[in-house]
């Protein structure tokens, strides 16, 4: 199992050396850099200004020459600053020497968007395996058709469209819930109680939306995995051996049928880091999706190439834990591993 | 008061910081030297009053006397010599440098007196020095301008300072006791960053903000029908500094051509763009200046719609449709081209009313919108393109030498048209040196003659600013003069009972 995870641990190391070079080149060979952003299109910006611009920030040389830099920064973990006007810390804070601290702008973006994606997969997780349990043991009776014909009309509902009912008919028609942001505009000044009302009533539809919108896809997959187990010989044997249907279904099948669940949620580790651009910036949040957004129409390659370094270190990462904890789950995979 | 803007400023020092939502928020901390006031005209921001020398190349700003910063100390010509030494330095990123770049010596000799002698006489010097915000400089003066902390808590001097900055949320200033040009009335100003517009405008109708900035639609359609925001908000339009055109590649034929540019113009029907894409929220044009100030000439007219006309100048160029296929051709080649921009709906939509109209005098041609960092690097700096439709934001000063004069056309300068007119050249350079306003005025009513008679671009129109305000500010002067709304918002007020009560509660 040592062994195993060490190889798993070093073979990150190239893989991420790779998807750094083919993001970086990608990034590049786009047309325009951060001389070209629309603020510069003004007649009182020289090219002059714009020249020394691209000199100071190596944009003058040749990519891969521009790659080996990065490279050579990003060895010693160094994510350089923001091209755009004020030079923030891409990753992780910086102090100067009067003792401002700047904070880093993955390290501000990242535990928000982290926490609405974490809460909204619990929540998904949550609506998703009740459901699919109920969809498999009525199975093409009405509580499945129900199931099924509720997923499908949220899994094809435009998510913005949905934001901007919900934020009209709970916002503005009626006062029960904030429109947009993360806090109210007094928030320093409620206690702590306050606090945490006025941060959930914030939270509560960008972490729903998506929550219901992502629903069919789990709710499926439970429903498929579960009614695969119930078929199965030793589901026979325990009905067999007179056990009642409730412990049938959620003692013996359930654990079987949620393995599979695990690869699913391995595999929407990306999803958490990366955040959703359309409803980041529907509710105003200042989450990883608006921030990668906004450096890729800006050209602003260092946070680019930041946040995709980070996302991809955490996705094999995710991707590992995901293995790893298949092979805690399920004993067959684990001996398979273990002989391997 | 409670505003919204879509972007949220990389730092607060705007000649570095560079973007308007940069510009937005500082314009209400820092002062300048100079300020226009309600009629577009100059006057003394810090300075009191100012001095042109004989040889129209040394300007002698003399300060007011006892400012101070938001700190308390003194503000002296030292600051104003500090900030023009920090936006010309070597290692300063300012993409506003050039104009500061001219002047060859700047001198603080006492603490009220800062002089500025230029190489030359240059015009557009007064409206530069009211560009640029003072800094203090016993806070900035070892300091990386780039990174410094400053630019995220500025000491300033306005009428406000800066309370609380939340990343991504919003943006506190509050009344700055010691403002230099005295109280201001509202006590604070908090500008929420709501990327959307539509959230925004849920924002603006659940009344959690005061004002926001609106599209046509929004202002002509949504809001007079629902009388509910009726009954709350007041709206105001203004025009712009700004104009939509349609530039011609000069360099490639046909278009060298002034009778095929003027016949284009004769064949687009502007009115029916202003009134199909802008709403009816925008004016038709002649001269690229706003209209109502002294430097638009009011004896020009545009040109009309007028297909009959536009058929026969192509018809002098050598285009006629030969083949019977509805495409006017000219040595055999039919007359097609591609209009390019960027991914802006309302340049888009113009371009379609554009396709049809053209279509109707036997012109063929294509659209193509183009994201913006791909659009300039790949087609306007090289040149590559036939047509464009795009817009330019400008600024007070009416100098325009950058966008027209022939020597503007290295790839990255803005006369990418190609636009070659030795009598603009002259008239651009004569209007840089000359001072007096009267005389500079002709100048440019001659410029934007020649202009209009060789139309090197199609002036498309001149769209309204429109905002809309919550009624529960009150003070603001209307009609808005050419200033703009914002010009005198110090003076606006809440009356106590309408004030919001989280607000008061602090």
């Amino acid at each position: 199992m040592l062994t195993y995870l060490i190889k798993r641990v070093l073979w990150m190391i190239p893989m991420l050396v790779g998807i750094s070079l083919i993001s970086f080149f990608i990034m590049h060979l786009a047309p325009g850099d951060i001389t070209n952003n629309e603020a510069a299109f003004n007649p009182k910006a020289s090219e002059e200004s714009r020249q020394k611009l691209r000199e100071l920030y190596n944009l003058d040389k040749p990519v891969i020459v521009q790659y080996g830099l990065w490279l050579k920064r990003m060895v010693q973990l160094d994510f350089g600053n923001s091209f755009a006007g004020h030079q923030k810390p891409v990753f992780w804070q910086t102090t100067d020497k009067d003792g401002n601290v700047t904070k880093g702008m993955i390290q501000e973006a990242l535990p928000v968007t982290l926490m609405i994606n974490i809460l909204g997969l619990i929540i998904t997780l949550l609506l998703a395996i009740p459901l699919g349990v109920i969809a498999a043991k009525h199975y093409q009776h009405w509580q499945d058709r129900s199931i099924t014909l509720f997923n499908f009309i949220g899994f094809s509902i435009p998510g913005f469209w949905l934001s901007l009912l919900l934020m009209y008919w709970l916002g503005v028609m009626n006062n029960w819930l904030p429109i947009s942001g993360l806090h109210s505009l007094n928030y320093d000044t409620l206690d702590t109680w306050d606090k945490v009302k006025d941060s959930v009533s914030h939270l509560i539809m960008p972490v729903l939306i998506p929550s219901v919108t992502g629903l069919a896809g789990i709710t499926l997959f439970v429903k498929n995995g579960m009614l695969d187990v119930l078929n199965q010989d030793f589901i026979t044997t325990a009905r067999a051996k007179g056990l009642n249907e409730h412990q049938v279904v959620y003692t013996h099948a359930l654990r079987n049928a949620l393995l599979p669940l695990i690869t699913i949620v391995g595999l929407s580790i990306p999803g958490l880091i990366g955040g959703s651009v359309i409803a980041e910036t529907i509710f105003a949040i200042p989450g990883m999706g608006k921030l990668f957004y906004d450096a890729v129409l800006m050209r602003d390659f260092p946070v680019v190439m930041g946040v995709l370094t980070i996302g991809s270190a955490l996705t094999l990462l995710g991707n590992l834990i995901a293995d790893v904890s298949y092979a805690w789950a399920d004993p067959r995979v684990r001996r398979g591993v273990v002989r391997g | 008061m409670i505003s919204a803007m879509t972007a949220e400023p990389s730092g607060l020092i705007y000649m570095v910081a560079g973007e308007s939502a940069s510009a937005a928020i500082a314009s209400n901390i820092f002062n300048a030297l100079l300020k226009y006031n309600a009629t577009l005209d100059l006057e003394g921001d810090l300075a009191e009053s100012w001095k042109i020398s004989d040889d129209q190349k040394t300007i002698t700003f003399k300060l007011k006397p006892n400012l101070s910063w938001a700190d308390g100390r003194p503000i002296t010509s030292a600051d104003v010599l500090f900030t023009w030494k920090s936006v010309t330095d070597e290692k300063t990123r300012s993409p506003y440098a050039s104009d500061y770049q001219l002047v060859k010596k700047a001198e603080a000799p006492d603490a009220l007196t800062f002089t500025v002698t230029y190489d030359q006489a240059y015009a557009p010097a007064l409206d530069s020095w009211s560009g640029l915000q003072i800094l203090p400089k016993h806070l900035l003066k070892d300091q990386d301008l780039h990174t410094t902390a400053f630019a995220r808590k500025p000491v300033g001097s306005n009428y406000y300072k800066l309370d609380i900055w939340k990343n991504g949320e919003n943006i506190q200033l509050s009344r700055n006791a010691k403002s230099v040009l005295g109280p201001a009335q509202i006590d604070k100003l908090i500008t929420r960053i709501i990327p959307d517009n539509s959230a925004q405008f849920l924002e603006l109708m659940a009344d959690n903000i005061d004002t926001m900035g609106l599209d046509p639609i929004k202002y002509s359609r949504i809001i007079p029908a629902r009388p509910e925001l009726q009954k709350n908000l007041n709206l105001y339009k203004e025009l712009g500094n700004s104009y939509t055109y349609m530039g011609f590649n000069l360099k490639h034929k046909p278009f060298d051509d002034a009778r095929v540019r003027k016949a284009i113009n004769y064949a687009i029907d502007k009115q029916e763009i202003i009134d199909g894409v802008y709403l009816g929220l925008g004016i038709n044009i002649a001269s690229p200046y706003k209209p109502g100030t002294r430097w638009s000439n009011p004896s020009l007219q545009p040109y009309p719609y007028d297909p009959a006309k536009a058929k026969a100048l192509l018809k002098e160029a050598g285009f006629v449709d030969t083949d019977g296929d509805g495409i006017v051709e000219r040595d055999g080649k039919p007359f097609a081209f591609e209009i390019i921009t960027n991914q802006n709906k309302e340049r888009e939509k113009s371009a379609v009313l554009i396709q049809r109209r053209l279509k109707e005098v036997g012109i063929d041609v294509n659209i193509r919108a183009i994201e913006w960092a791909s659009f300039i690097s790949r087609f306007i700096k090289t040149g590559d393109f036939d047509v464009v439709v795009l817009g330019w934001g400008l600024g007070l000063d009416p100098d325009q030498y950058n966008i027209w004069h022939s020597s503007q056309q290295a790839p990255g300068q803005f006369n990418f048209i190609g636009y070659n007119n030795p009598t603009i050249d002259k008239l651009l350079e004569q209007g840089r040196t000359e001072l007096d306003p009267d005389k500079r005025m002709r100048i440019y009513h001659e410029f934007s003659k020649v202009l209009l008679e060789d139309c090197p671009i199609v002036y498309l129109s001149a769209g309204y600013g429109l905002t809309a305000m919550h009624k529960r500010v009150q003070g603001i002067v209307n009609p808005i003069p050419p200033a703009g709304v914002g010009y005198d918002s110090h003076k606006w007020y809440i009356p106590e009972p309408l004030r919001r009560n989280e607000m008061s509660a602090q």
